[in-house]
């Protein structure tokens, strides 16, 4: 079973629904000790980084879920999602992330000359060839196309990308530190591709018993 | 790189798939939930659903439609049609819209985009306008096409962006239903104007539309259309597959 983390942030209900379609069973719950038990972990999340790090850490789940990812438990962030497990967001100022992967998020308008920001849009995955592809890509082939609607990036992180999309610069698309992986894009939104990310998340071995 | 995307357009009544040919004479298609499987298993990279009800009844209908067919389609979902409140966002992201579109009520109400932007984010907010041509200036019509606002078009859609519209449909009254091409004189002026997607609608009727669209307005992001694909008359894959071979990159 798959815990989706549920802090007010966002639409779940593709989410839950993907999950479904691929034969995962789900518990949608902002309930610590629902979360300490959780097999594996979702952390959903679209808008605004301030907002939703403020929502993690008013209802204390920010501790819960660095906790949590101690344990080893498998835990996916989407989209904000994946970028509240940074350090540190610039979006409006300087903000607090769950430290849980190494690296920061920053605006992408610097660094993609005159395209648009934010990226909005399928785009190929192109997995680094220095490092074994994350368990997460099991069934993707390099190239394949996911659905990205984002203005920032995780940046300073090299050693942690696991995919990277082309948007005249390189972005992150995907990361990982241990046990803590996250998307850039929407698996729930990027077709059979995207159910694929998800069917191999939910195939990663749990340490809960 | 990032694609051109091609997007299906399902004008939603009693909930059927219809289709107005300039906004008139609406036909009845087919199973929206169908649709919206079939487009999505063949190449569609979003979809947009277009409530067009006129009566609560018929209101509930299409949100559970909707809900039928975000359980079985993992593609986005633009919901456009009656949203004239923060409250027509809520119920329509509830039941799995991941974009909600506003035209009328963003006319009616000019603080909606704002309000609608700063709570769900302007990823969620596209602002669709229908716009012709009224004695060699673009306004903006309202009621679906019925009603000129005498609003001017490039200026509204500027506003539209500052106020947090994250995407613009640009809906070609002058083109629509007409199948000879879309707007591409319309659709340049406003990618000249804002620098958020731009999604071009009214007037494709054939597979070099597209392609001629794309290559003449580079900065378009998406092509919408409805009838054209409901009828076959253009197969998304192989529209998909001209425009790949035209170096117009796309998910294939």
């Amino acid at each position: 079973m798959t815990t989706i983390i549920d802090y007010g942030v966002g639409n779940l209900f593709s989410l839950a629904c993907s999950l479904e379609k691929i034969g995962e069973q789900t518990e949608l719950t902002s309930d610590a000790e629902k979360i300490m038990k959780a097999e594996r972990i979702i952390l959903p999340g679209v808008g605004a980084f301030e907002d939703a790090a403020r929502k993690l850490k008013e209802s204390g789940l920010d501790r819960v879920l660095c906790e949590k990812a101690a344990t080893g438990t498998p835990i996916l962030g989407i989209c904000l999602g994946m970028q509240m497990l940074f350090d540190k967001s610039f979006e409006f100022g300087e903000h607090q992330g769950l430290g849980l992967i190494p690296g920061n998020i920053k605006p992408i308008a610097p660094v993609i000359g005159d395209l648009k920001a934010p990226q909005m849009g399928w785009n190929s995955l192109i997995f680094p060839t220095d490092k074994p592809k994350h368990p997460i890509f099991k069934y993707v082939n390099p190239g394949e196309y996911v659905y990205f609607v984002h203005s920032y990036a995780a940046m300073d992180c090299d050693a942690s990308v696991t995919a990277l999309t082309e948007y005249s610069a390189l972005l992150t698309a995907a990361a990982c530190h241990g046990n803590v992986c996250g998307t850039q894009f929407h698996p729930e939104k990027s077709g059979n591709v995207g159910l694929a990310i998800l069917r191999a998340f939910t195939e990663i071995p749990t340490t809960q018993p | 790189m990032i694609t051109k995307r091609i997007i299906p357009c399902l004008d939603v009544k009693d909930g059927r798939v219809v289709k107005g040919v300039n906004f008139a004479g609406l036909r009845d298609v087919n199973s929206p939930v169908e649709l919206a499987k079939y487009y999505s298993d063949n190449g569609a990279d979003e979809l947009v659903f277009y409530d067009i009800a006129a009566s609560a009844a018929e209101r509930a209908l299409f949100t559970d439609i909707l809900t039928e067919t975000a359980k079985e389609v993992f593609i986005p979902l633009t919901v456009g049609g009656g949203i004239n409140s923060l409250s027509d966002f809520e119920r329509v992201l509830a039941c799995g819209a991941d974009k909600v579109s506003v035209n009328t009520g963003a006319i009616k109400n000019p603080d909606l985009i704002y309000a609608a932007a700063r709570k769900y984010g302007s990823q969620c907010v596209v602002l669709s306008a229908d716009i012709k041509r009224v004695d060699g200036v673009f306004r903006v019509f309202a009621k679906g096409g019925r009603e000129n606002t005498g609003i001017e078009a490039l200026e509204w859609l500027r506003r539209a962006e500052q106020n947090g519209a994250g995407e613009i449909v640009v809906n070609s009254i002058d083109t629509d239903g007409v199948k000879q091409g879309f707007d591409l004189e319309m659709l340049e002026q406003v990618c000249n104007t804002v620098n958020v997607p731009v999604i071009a609608s009214g007037g494709a009727g054939c597979v070099q539309d597209f392609v001629t669209l794309f290559q003449s307005v580079p900065g378009v992001d998406a092509g919408l259309a409805a009838s054209v694909f409901h009828f076959g008359e253009i197969k998304i894959p192989s529209l998909k597959q001209s425009l790949h071979e035209q170096g117009i990159i796309v998910r294939l």
